[in-house]
């Protein structure tokens, strides 16, 4: 056992980027967290050229975001970072809470087979970041540190940012500019941009342990239980043997007294009842806000992530749901910087992140109320929902110690071709798409590794297609925005040019309601943008000018 | 725990509208009441529930549903 080492990333002085007249740069990142890093991965797998600044030369410093969800493991999976995070990281679907020391409610994030990904992973922040930052670099993004972005001018076509470097300071402009600089974001301050919300009057303590322990891979939350009476406590594994407790201590603690290990190491004793050697690897004291900007965009400058939206931590909405923005944003700026879409598809990515963060906002908003409530009604309320969820299982759904992140719903975006037929399930326009497992020439694999390239068009069939569907399915690969054409099928079929997708199980078929014939239209970002009982595909070309805003 | 009549499973929804997750009706309905409370003294928010449970007993009527609703109220401590 042994605490984690940061890497420090090596200086480069800025001689190829000072430039008189300065230079421009098509693309330009502020900030190497884990939302901007991927920001970068992902402009470079676009083909895009991109220039990630930061101020400091490590990642970051203690474990800070612990808890990646499904859907941001889906991305990681497509920025091609989904396996070592999956595997240096702790998977888990169970949560438990407990009331004082009674279990009275359990949770399990996926409670379908079938999907390539657990619920949750938990990894410290700063393994991904270094996972994300090899990536990066290997696809070739530049990345400076110490490039400290002191002030930024908006044009109409460009931005201009003024740079402190050790070398001194320099201008360089870009064409775009994605800022991810954090929940301070001093971008945000220094445009003087609005963040509007609600501060939580409440602190909590954040211990990172480093011991060995067998409690099993779940997350366990506890309401006033006798080793913390009348606060909240959550423990998460991590990886390396450090687990993460959190201990709620309420609005008059201290945080420079409470820091102190003379005081920590108790509350740690009396948690774990034992005398197991235990060593603090970080801890940290925190407070949060629930809100957001008014407008993710404001011309060529987009804010991504906690710069964009802040959440309270129940529900590990933050860093996942910064995930979500890069994932909906970068192909979109792609097809903008790249001329194949007018430049108001990237109002959409404004329109539909900020309908997400509307929604996350108000899901840990609400955990937060019961977690620590503000009245004496409240709190009355809350502990009679646990005292009835030991014999009923409607309060058991009441029972709010976090609503863990899982993306939204874009029913409302306008890049969706509404319904005009009849589907059961889930998987309405703008949905995010179900995984299920498939199999593809002759080997398994899963749904999405076959999808998130571009534009997708799935067909559901039973067996080969005709000539006349055939021809369809070819002419969506040419035009101004080719569509990859995929055929679903319950068994191996040969198609010549055509990818099949084999739904042996039938999980596509069922998460899908998919019946021979059914066609879906997909995004780069793994959302539904349209679907028909039939496949058209004057109609699937009409559905990709709508989702680029070409039509 | 033994009831016939009383629902016991999770049974808030809002017919014609859609809930991708099955905790999002139960959490607007609590929301809500908590909402309903704001800016009420102690005393105030007594009176509201009692008003509150009035209602909503009219409103189901049938004294079999209450009188379970009532003995689950008491046998739960």
């Amino acid at each position: 056992m042994g605490a984690y080492v940061n890497p420090i990333y090596l200086y480069k002085a800025p001689t190829d980027l000072k430039a008189t007249p300065p230079l421009r740069k098509p693309l330009i990142v502020i900030g190497a967290g884990p939302v901007g890093l991927a920001a970068a991965v992902d402009a470079r797998l676009q083909g895009l050229e991109v220039l990630v600044l930061d101020d400091d030369k490590t990642v970051s410093v203690g474990s800070r975001a612990v808890c990646y969800a499904k859907r941001a493991l889906e991305v990681l999976d497509r920025l091609g970072v989904g396996q070592p995070v999956c595997d240096l990281g702790v998977s888990w679907n169970i949560g438990r809470t407990f009331l004082e020391e009674e279990e009275v409610y359990q949770f399990n994030l996926v409670p379908d087979p079938g999907h390539k990904r657990p619920g949750m992973v938990n990894l410290q922040q700063y393994h991904i970041e270094e996972m994300l930052i090899a990536r990066a670099l290997e696809l070739g993004a530049d990345i400076r540190w110490q490039h400290k972005v002191t002030a930024v001018t908006r044009h109409d076509d460009h931005a201009t940012l003024t740079v402190e470097t050790p070398d001194g300071t320099f201008d360089i402009e870009a064409d775009w500019l994605v800022v991810a600089d954090g929940a301070r974001s001093p971008i945000r301050r220094h445009l003087g941009l609005d963040i509007e919300g609600r501060v939580f009057q409440d602190r909590f303590l954040i211990a990172d342990v480093i011991m060995k322990a067998d409690y099993p891979a779940e997350r366990w939350f506890w309401f006033d239980p006798p080793f913390h009476p009348n606060q909240s406590v959550l423990l998460h594994k991590q990886s390396n043997n450090v687990w993460r407790i959190d201990f709620q201590l309420g609005w008059d603690a201290d945080p420079e007294e409470e820091k102190k290990p003379e005081k920590v190491i108790p509350r740690l004793q009396a948690m774990l009842g034992d005398d197991r050697p235990f060593e603090l690897e970080w801890v940290s004291i925190y407070t949060f806000q629930c809100r957001r900007m008014t407008d993710f965009r404001h011309g060529r400058v987009l804010f991504v992530g906690d710069a964009a939206h802040q959440v309270s931590p129940f529900g590990a909405r933050g860093a996942n749901s910064g995930f979500q923005d890069t994932d909906d944003l970068m192909w979109k700026l792609a097809l903008v910087m790249q001329g194949q879409a007018p430049d108001k598809l990237l109002d959409t990515y404004a329109q539909d992140r900020q309908f997400a963060a509307d929604e996350n906002i108000m899901n840990s908003t609400r955990s937060t109320d019961f977690i620590t409530p503000k009245s004496r009604t409240s709190k009355t309320f809350r502990n009679q929902v646990l005292a009835l969820a030991k014999h009923y299982p409607f309060a058991r759904k009441l029972v709010n110690s976090g609503r863990l992140s899982v993306p939204s719903f874009l029913t409302a975006s306008l890049l969706n071709t509404p319904d005009a037929e009849a589907f059961e399930g889930q998987m309405v326009p703008g949905a995010p798409m179900d995984d299920a497992p498939v199999q593809v020439n002759g080997r398994e694999g899963w749904l999405l590794d076959q999808v998130g390239k571009g534009f997708a068009c799935l067909l559901f069939a039973d067996a080969g297609p005709s000539a006349e569907v055939l021809a369809q399915l070819q002419a969506l690969q040419t035009g101004k925005l080719p569509v990859t054409p995929l055929i679903v099928a319950p068994r191996a079929l040969s198609v010549p040019g055509v990818q099949v997708i084999v739904d042996a199980q039938g999980w596509m078929a069922k998460r899908y309601d998919g019946k021979a014939g059914t066609t879906y239209l997909l995004r780069p970002d793994q959302h539904v943008a349209a679907r028909w009982r039939q496949l058209s595909a004057a109609q699937v070309q009409q559905a990709v000018a709508h989702a680029t805003c070409n039509a | 725990m033994h009831t016939t009549l009383l629902k016991s499973d999770p049974n808030f929804h809002e017919p014609g509208r859609r809930f991708f997750r099955d905790f999002s009706p139960g959490d607007d309905f609590y929301e809500a009441l908590i909402e309903a409370h704001n800016g009420l003294s102690d005393e105030q928010s007594e009176a509201f529930n009692a008003r509150l449970i009035l209602l909503l007993a009219n409103h189901i009527g049938d004294l079999r549903v209450l009188r379970e609703a009532l003995h689950a109220a008491k046998a739960t401590v």
